[in-house]
Parts: C-alpha cells; sequence; structure tokens
C-alpha cells in the first residue's frame, strides 16, 4: 500500500450515538471466521443493524441515506475491547475516511491510523453540535481538516485534536511505518545485542 | 533517578525516535495466533520480506479451535483454513507451533507463561488485546492489530508512544469466596471502561504481593477491560519460583543471573507515578457483571443500580443494559436465572480456576436446566487438572470437559449461546453479541461463583455455597 498524505477528509456524515462502542459490535467475531479482511464492509454493526429492525427502526449503517457516508461521528471510548484490524477495516471498506468522536479506545486508535482512517477528537459540546447537525441534514458535508485541526459541518466548527504522532503520518503519508521500522536497521541489532535475556542468559 | 518498572525496560528497548515523535522499540517477544496473523503474512509475502526474528516468534491455535474434537481436518472448514495458513506460515518462516499434536497447545496467554516464554523485563507483542496478561511478571506487553503484526514480524519492532503509569495500591486480605478476579471488576468498575486510557497500569500493594502468579495474570489480563493496554506487577520471589524450571526459562547458572536482572527490574521505592490510587481488597464481596461492558458490576448481595442520580449519559448506557439484559434496576442480582455456565478463558481458565471450581462442585449437581462446560486453557491445564482428578469432579457434577481453547469467551467455535441464553462465564467480557448469539447475555464472575451459579440455576452468593458444604 503506497501512501498518499492525508490533510482533509470530506463527505456526508453518519452518526452513531452510545459511549463505549466495542469492537465486537462494530465486527462480530464470527465474521472474523476468514484469512483475509475481503467483505468486512457488510458485517458493519450486523447486529446492532438486526436489533434495530427487530425493533421496527433503521440502523444509521442501513439508513439509505448515509450510504455514502465518509465521516463517523461518535461518542466516547469508541473502539473499546478487542484488538481485531478487523473492526476498523470494515469502517474503511464501509467508505469511512473519518472518525469523529469525544475519546477512542487506545488499540483501536492505532489500528485506524495504520490502515490510513483518521481518527478525531472533538469536545463534547462540538460533538454534539455536529451530531444534531448531521442527524438533521443527511446531505451535510462535513470536513475534517488535520492541517487547521477543524471539524466543519454546517454553521458549525469544531476545534479538533489529534496526537501529533498521529496527525503528522496521516498529513505526511507516512502512517505505514514498516519500512521505517526497517531502515539503519545496525541501530536495532546494536540495541538487541545489549538486552540481557538476549545476550547473558541464553 | 527512582524509575518505574514501565520505564526502565521501556528505555531498554529504545532504538531511536521517528520522525512523527514515536518511539521505535525492540519487541523481545511476539506471539501469534490463527485470527489476526494470515494477513500480516500475506502483507510480508507481498513485499516479499522474511521474518526478521522466527527465533523470538511463537504461534498457537486458540480463538477457533473447536473443544470437543480437534481430529483433522477440522469440521468447519473455515477453522480447517485458518488453522492450516497458520501451520504453512510458520513452516515457511521456521516458526515454532503449539499446535495440539504437541500437547502444549492452548490459549496464547496461558502458554506464553507455562512455557516460561513470558519473562521479566520483556518487551511482548501479540494480536490480541488480552496480551496484558503477561504483564503479571513484569514483561511490557500489549495487544497489537493486524498491520502492528506485520510490523514486528517484518522488523521486530513498532511504532509506539510512551505511556503514563497509574500506580494501583491493593491493600487487605481478601474474604474467603473472593477473587483476584473480583478484585479487577472492582477496579474496572471504579476506574471506568475507559479511565485506563493512555496508561500502563502498576498493580501493587500487599494483596498483590500475596497474589500467586494465576491471580496475578487474572487482573493483568483484564487491564485492556479498563482501558489499560498495559497492565504489570513487579517482578518478585512468586515470579522466579514459577519460572524456575520452565521449558524455555533460563537454566541453571544463567537462571540465578536472570533472577537477579528481573529484580532490577522492579519500580523503585520514591519511582514517579502519572496518578496513584488505592483500592481496599479486604473489604470487597463477589462481583458479578449485570451490564453490557465489564465495568457494569455489583456486589452479589447489591442490586441492580437505579438511574437516579446518574449523568445523562450514564442514565442512558444504564437503560441500554437494563433493557438488553432484561434486569430490572432495583432488584437484587442473586437469584438472576442463568441457562449456561462457561468456565475458562484467559483469564480464569488455569488450573488455580479450575481447583477453585471444583471445590465448589464437588459434590453437588449442577442445575437441571443449566449447560455447562469446563474448557481448560491449555493441554498442560487438562493435563495437571486430570492428575488430580478435577475432570472427574466436574463430569460427576454434570459439566462438560472440553478440549482446551478461548471458547466460548468469543464463540469462534461450535460452543455458543442460542437466542436469550444467560451465561455465568468465568470469562472477561459481557459485551452485546459477544459469547456469539447477539441476544445472548453474559454475567462475568470469578470460576468459583460460576460453579456455584451452575449448581444453583441461578446466581448466588459462593460464600453462602461454601458455608452450606462446610457444614453438611
Amino acid at each position: 500500500m503506497s501512501a498518499s498524505a492525508i490533510t482533509r477528509v470530506d463527505g456526508p456524515a453518519i452518526v452513531l450515538r452510545g459511549d463505549d462502542v466495542d469492537t465486537d459490535r462494530i465486527v462480530p467475531a464470527r465474521f472474523l471466521k476468514a484469512i483475509t479482511f475481503d467483505g468486512l464492509e457488510a458485517a458493519c454493526f450486523a447486529d446492532d443493524r438486526a436489533e434495530a429492525a427487530r425493533a421496527g427502526g433503521v440502523h444509521p449503517f442501513d439508513d439509505p441515506a448515509r450510504r455514502s457516508a465518509r465521516v463517523l461521528l461518535v461518542e466516547s471510548n469508541f473502539g473499546c475491547g478487542s484488538s481485531r484490524e478487523h473492526a476498523p477495516q470494515a469502517l474503511y471498506r464501509r467508505g469511512i475516511r473519518a472518525i469523529v468522536g469525544r475519546s477512542f479506545a487506545e488499540i483501536f486508535f492505532g489500528n485506524a491510523v495504520a490502515i490510513g482512517l483518521a481518527c478525531a477528537t472533538v469536545p463534547a459540546d462540538a460533538g454534539d453540535a455536529l451530531m444534531r447537525a448531521a442527524e438533521s441534514d443527511p446531505r451535510a458535508e462535513a470536513v475534517v481538516d488535520l492541517v487547521a485541526r477543524e471539524v466543519r459541518l454546517g454553521a458549525i466548527r469544531a476545534p479538533a485534536t489529534m496526537p501529533d504522532a498521529a496527525r503528522s503520518s496521516l498529513t505526511s503519508g507516512t502512517w505505514d511505518v514498516t519500512g521505517l521500522l526497517l531502515a539503519q536497521y545496525d541501530e536495532v541489532e546494536r540495541v538487541a545485542a545489549q538486552l540481557e535475556y538476549l545476550r547473558d542468559f541464553q | 533517578m527512582p524509575e518505574t518498572l514501565f520505564r526502565k525496560v521501556w528505555d531498554r528497548h529504545a532504538v531511536r525516535t521517528l520522525a512523527n515523535g514515536q518511539t521505535q522499540l525492540y519487541i523481545g517477544l511476539h506471539l501469534i495466533h490463527e485470527v489476526t496473523s494470515p494477513q500480516a503474512f500475506d502483507a510480508l509475502a507481498e513485499r516479499g520480506w522474511p521474518v526478521k526474528a522466527p527465533h523470538r516468534t511463537f504461534a498457537t491455535v486458540d480463538h477457533i479451535l473447536p473443544t470437543r474434537s480437534v481430529a483433522r481436518p477440522l469440521v468447519d472448514p473455515m477453522a480447517e483454513t485458518m488453522t492450516a495458513a497458520l501451520e504453512r506460515n510458520c513452516r515457511a518462516h521456521g516458526i515454532p507451533l503449539f499446535d495440539p499434536a504437541s500437547g502444549n497447545q492452548g490459549i496464547v496467554h496461558v502458554i506464553g507463561p507455562e512455557l516460561g516464554l513470558t519473562q521479566p523485563g520483556l518487551t511482548i507483542t501479540c494480536g490480541d488485546s488480552h496480551t496484558s496478561t503477561h504483564g503479571a511478571f513484569g514483561a511490557v506487553a500489549f495487544g497489537i492489530g493486524t498491520s502492528q503484526v506485520r510490523d514486528v514480524l517484518a522488523s521486530q519492532c513498532l511504532a509506539v508512544s510512551p505511556l503514563r503509569v497509574r500506580r494501583i495500591t491493593v491493600t487487605g486480605r481478601l474474604a474467603p469466596g473472593v477473587y483476584a478476579k473480583d478484585v479487577i471488576l472492582a477496579i474496572i468498575h471504579t476506574l471506568g471502561v475507559g479511565g485506563g486510557a493512555g496508561f500502563a497500569y502498576e498493580y501493587g500493594g500487599d494483596a498483590i504481593d500475596r497474589m500467586s502468579m494465576d491471580e496475578r495474570m487474572t487482573i493483568c489480563n483484564m487491564s485492556i477491560e479498563g482501558g489499560a493496554r498495559i497492565g504489570y506487577v513487579n517482578p518478585d520471589q512468586t515470579t522466579i519460583d514459577y519460572l524456575r524450571g520452565r521449558r524455555f526459562a533460563p537454566a541453571g547458572d544463567a537462571f540465578d543471573r536472570a533472577a537477579a536482572w528481573w529484580r532490577t527490574l522492579a519500580s523503585d521505592a520514591g519511582a514517579p507515578y502519572d496518578d496513584q490510587v488505592t483500592i481496599d481488597a479486604g473489604r470487597l464481596a463477589p462481583m458479578v457483571t449485570w451490564g453490557i461492558d465489564p465495568g457494569q458490576s455489583v456486589p452479589v448481595d447489591a442490586a441492580v443500580p437505579r438511574p437516579d442520580g446518574l449523568a445523562p449519559a450514564d442514565r442512558a448506557r444504564l437503560a441500554e443494559a437494563a433493557a438488553f439484559m432484561d434486569l430490572t434496576p432495583g432488584r437484587p442480582i442473586a437469584g438472576t436465572r442463568i441457562d449456561v455456565a462457561f468456565i475458562g478463558s484467559c483469564t480464569n481458565g488455569r488450573l488455580s480456576d479450575l481447583r477453585e471450581a471444583a471445590r465448589v462442585v464437588a459434590g453437588r449437581r449442577v442445575a437441571a436446566h443449566v449447560r455447562a462446560l469446563v474448557v481448560p486453557g491449555s493441554q498442560a491445564v487438562a493435563a495437571a487438572a486430570a492428575r488430580e482428578g478435577l475432570p472427574d469432579i466436574f463430569q460427576a457434577a454434570g459439566f462438560e470437559w472440553r478440549h482446551a481453547g478461548c471458547s466460548m469467551c468469543l464463540a469462534m467455535n461450535p460452543d455458543r449461546l442460542e437466542g436469550r441464553e444467560v451465561c455465568a462465564s468465568s470469562s472477561n467480557r459481557n459485551f452485546k453479541g459477544r459469547q456469539g448469539s447477539p441476544t445472548g447475555r453474559t454475567l462475568l464472575m470469578s470460576p468459583a461463583m460460576v460453579a456455584a451459579a451452575a449448581v444453583a440455576g441461578e446466581v448466588v452468593d459462593v460464600r453462602q455455597v461454601a458455608l452450606a458444604g462446610a457444614s453438611a
């Protein structure tokens, strides 16, 4: 995967309410029975969507008006639980390119950035305003601006934060780090050679 | 200058600061399994990269393995495909694979320690969030996603940002019937399921000092359920005694040299912590989750919480959980009828867990309406349990005794809840749908509490069951 810089994501938004949305809900474990990530978009919130349908409602991910959403608006501790990268992979394959919320679980956040899926944090009141605005107008375009550190939707401009490391990886197109980790490998070997458990206890 | 164990281990493994400000960290031990590794191996193949350190990489099959029969080919074609892919990848790259034929297969977080692979002072990664388990030995161990599995396979390194350290001091003597599981459930309840974000949790205090390695692993295992990617305990004599004689632990003089080094890694007196919390474990009762995240727990003698006085977001979360669980706020959690009892998982599938559960079920019968199973954490645990006659005790009581694996903790194999079943489970997650049925319900508790619930057919205070047994 050759990475190109991501400085902003714009497109329609989809709103997913609720704190502590875990990765089992984003992708239930039965969809992990595979040796590729292909087709995972169909697994996004599979059980929650069925639950909503049973209750006579429509889950946001089943709403035809949100089919082309590129920005996902969430609440706090999004992506907690299992380390399955299948969760951000599924969202990415569904078309989501940025997630905006109050906070993210750490492993999920790292997995998302590692595939070029931006996760930006906004204050609670701004997040609420963004969600209400997006809910009331499915066609409203959200802009997640990683350079200006801002999320815009209609008249709303919300200050957005992201750890510097993640932001610079995305804006410089260097989130795929394997090559970097292999560079000047003699330095790695020097560190390994000084580790007591590799050097002295064999 | 006094330092924490986290800082000492981190600094020793830091290779350089990357352009984005992250640390390139050398990984001392990489554990892999069949679910999160195949795409990573494919990525290596695409780029023509070898596995950099196959001798620091170890594999097992745990998530998808059926627990009734592991005869090949596996009955589920996709389980067979995933197992075969792992075998192929391990063979191609010279990675040791602990499969059922080896006699050392089991849940990755159970076999790492029991083989002596997990040692103090290592950085350890695995494509599984419960990698925090290995921190019980004073390792810096954390779960990663598949892209990072690729990074470690290719470079034996990761790009990571440092964490802050929260010291959690656990004091007091656990009352009979109260276990490490209850301590960690209480910690998560107190600090919140997202409270550990950005932190490594250091567990210490006299209650932790008295704990066995199995108990410390239970605590560290569920750090991630509190949002902390890493949890650890400083190495001490208990750690050293556990590791002596293990297959991959240093032997002879090298062991003594290693043990001396391990002791130097413990956090120094006066080490700087970013936060400190104290929990009085002497006051704890057995805990039971009533909701849809591991923070939603109550003492077994308490009631499902009422929404009064909660913030709106918390009230919404409580209402969602109570509705999904079909539990009434204000009603006691004890007496909740169960359909299934599951004893196992990387949290509570070790020998000491099975012993405690067996003590409760010995001479009793599982309630007629309850389906009960024990899934040992590893083949070695199963063998050790057999030497003590535990399978007979469980089977005489009406439990099924199964082959080692992750099983019904996440139901990637045929062991799963059906429909709205309620499961008393010794595992780690009570998320909606976690145990295989989208509408299935999970009550997390200690293995002894699961055993007591299996017998009673409903949630019951194990302290009362044990007392009844003593007076009979």
